[in-house]
């Protein structure tokens, strides 16, 4: 067991397992969301109960944020030590001759999302710290929905949170699939599960961009 | 057809090489690549220079002793080759061609273009065989009945030559492709349940040790192996790494 938590395999499965939890918050986020197109109400409910219930505040919104400093941390750390391992750089080095330019650049994706969490954080989380425990304003299960729609009005943010998004699709075309085959997911399966991750990472984030653009075009009044 | 080599010349491990150019003449489609470069080498003896030093020995593509960076790929731009089997025709006249050794910090340079493939002996040697008696009382190898379809996938894992283009590819120098072969040809066949638990926790980290990178599933190593070895190999090696860590 401790030869495991200390070889390469290991960091891959933090990777991996990390990253596929990410990917099942990224879901159950989305599902949440995209109530804010149709059905307000529901979104100020649930919204609401995101934003009170002990469990989600104090159990998974921490193991959450834990959850991305792991796939970052690690994520850095396999990309230096995987740097250290070539030692001299190429001359001339043909990478896209056969692997997608997605696979081979995974840190850049990654830090564009890192860097759209911060700004995400900054929009909706510290503005509920605030709320919350600064200003202690008192429970409000109605405004969820207008503070929303309008946090989207401002082109620049809703440019930023599209472009986040393309790039977050492009992380998870490979990141998904690949998290499968380093559980070592190889079977009959394998090509389902392929295109239900392909499907996923595309599908997901172009679920956010229409939602981002549905409130910028669908402004309500202050 | 006439060509311009730029190949890395680096006169000892401890030396810092530097690109040098070439220009050769008289290069012929039907030449192997290794054949053009010995055509370089007796220009080179001719006029006193040294030859430019790169492995090779059967010259079929069995052994895994050519190795090569050839304009950013191993074994060049075909497939399934080595470079052995890599012909002139897949160049046109007057082409640049760039020759660099295979680089991974747990494949040093010893000369030229010849590497130190020896840390892939080391695992190899840490896990990568089977306990049987041999002298006297040899089993048929037959005598255990194994099924066809895991026949062919052992014998298909059992192909890798171990040249190390799968490392040389990876953008993470890893030698997962190598080592899950090694593991995988044995992990299918009954032969190989006795050492199972030692042989790949032994073999990863000896991997480890070498100093290869991190696998993060490119698919690099599958498309330049000159044996066709699957990452199907990766995902058993995975496999086999967990429950034999949690077998204890």
């Amino acid at each position: 067991m401790s030869a495991l938590i200390k070889s390469s395999l290991a960091r891959k499965v933090v990777m991996a397992l990390s990253g596929l939890f990410l990917v099942f918050f990224l879901g159950q986020h989305f599902v949440i969301n995209v109530t804010s197109v149709f059905a307000p109400d529901t979104f100020n409910t649930w919204s609401h109960f995101m934003g009170y219930n002990p469990l989600v505040q104090y159990i998974l919104q921490p193991i959450l944020i834990a959850g991305v400093i792991v796939h970052f941390v690690m994520g850095f750390v396999l990309e230096l030590q995987n740097r250290a391992a070539r030692g001299v750089k190429y001359v001339s080095y043909k990478g896209s001759a056969n692997a997608s330019w997605i696979s081979r650049n995974m840190i850049i994706t990654g830090l564009v999302v890192l860097a759209f969490i911060g700004l995400h954080m900054y929009d909706f989380w510290a503005h509920e710290m605030s709320y919350k425990y600064i200003d202690v304003k008192p429970e409000d299960p109605t405004r969820y929905f207008e503070e929303t729609v309008h946090k989207f009005e401002p082109f620049w943010r809703t440019i930023i949170y599209i472009i986040s998004f393309v790039l977050l699709a492009l992380h998870l075309l490979h990141g998904f699939a690949s998290s499968f085959q380093t559980m070592g997911v190889n079977n009959k399966y394998s090509a389902a599960i392929k295109l239900f991750t392909k499907v996923y990472a595309i599908g997901i984030p172009a679920g956010f961009i229409f939602i981002a653009l549905y409130h910028h075009f669908n402004q309500i009044p202050h | 057809m006439k060509l311009n080599l730029k190949i890395w010349r680096q006169q000892d491990a401890k030396s810092k090489g530097k690109m040098t150019d070439y220009s050769l003449g008289g290069v012929e489609g039907d030449m192997s690549f290794l054949e053009m470069l010995d055509i370089l080498n007796e220009q080179l003896i001719n006029k006193g220079e040294e030859p430019v030093v790169f492995d090779h020995d059967c010259r079929e593509g069995i052994c895994g002793s050519c190795s090569l960076m050839i304009n950013g790929e191993p074994h060049g731009p075909d497939r399934m080759v080595t470079t052995c089997q890599l012909h002139m025709r897949k160049f046109n006249d007057g082409d640049t061609i760039v020759i660099e050794p295979f680089r991974a910090k747990a494949f040093p340079v010893i000369k030229d273009l010849m590497v130190d493939r020896t840390s892939f002996d080391r695992i190899q040697q840490s896990g990568g065989y089977i306990s049987v008696n041999t002298s006297g009382n040899t089993v048929d190898a037959n005598a255990i009945p194994i099924n066809k379809h895991a026949a062919d996938e052992a014998m298909d894992a059992a192909t890798c030559i171990g040249c190390g283009a799968c490392v040389a590819a990876c953008k993470n120098a890893s030698a997962m492709l190598f080592t899950s072969a090694k593991v995988s040809q044995f992990a299918l066949l009954p032969q190989g349940q006795v050492e199972a638990t030692e042989r790949v926790q032994n073999m990863v980290r000896q991997m480890d040790l070498e100093g290869f990178g991190n696998c993060t599933n490119t698919g690099a190593c599958e498309i330049e192996c000159p044996k066709g070895i699957s990452l199907e190999n990766i995902a058993r090696l995975n496999r086999e790494y967990y429950s034999a860590n949690l077998k204890g």
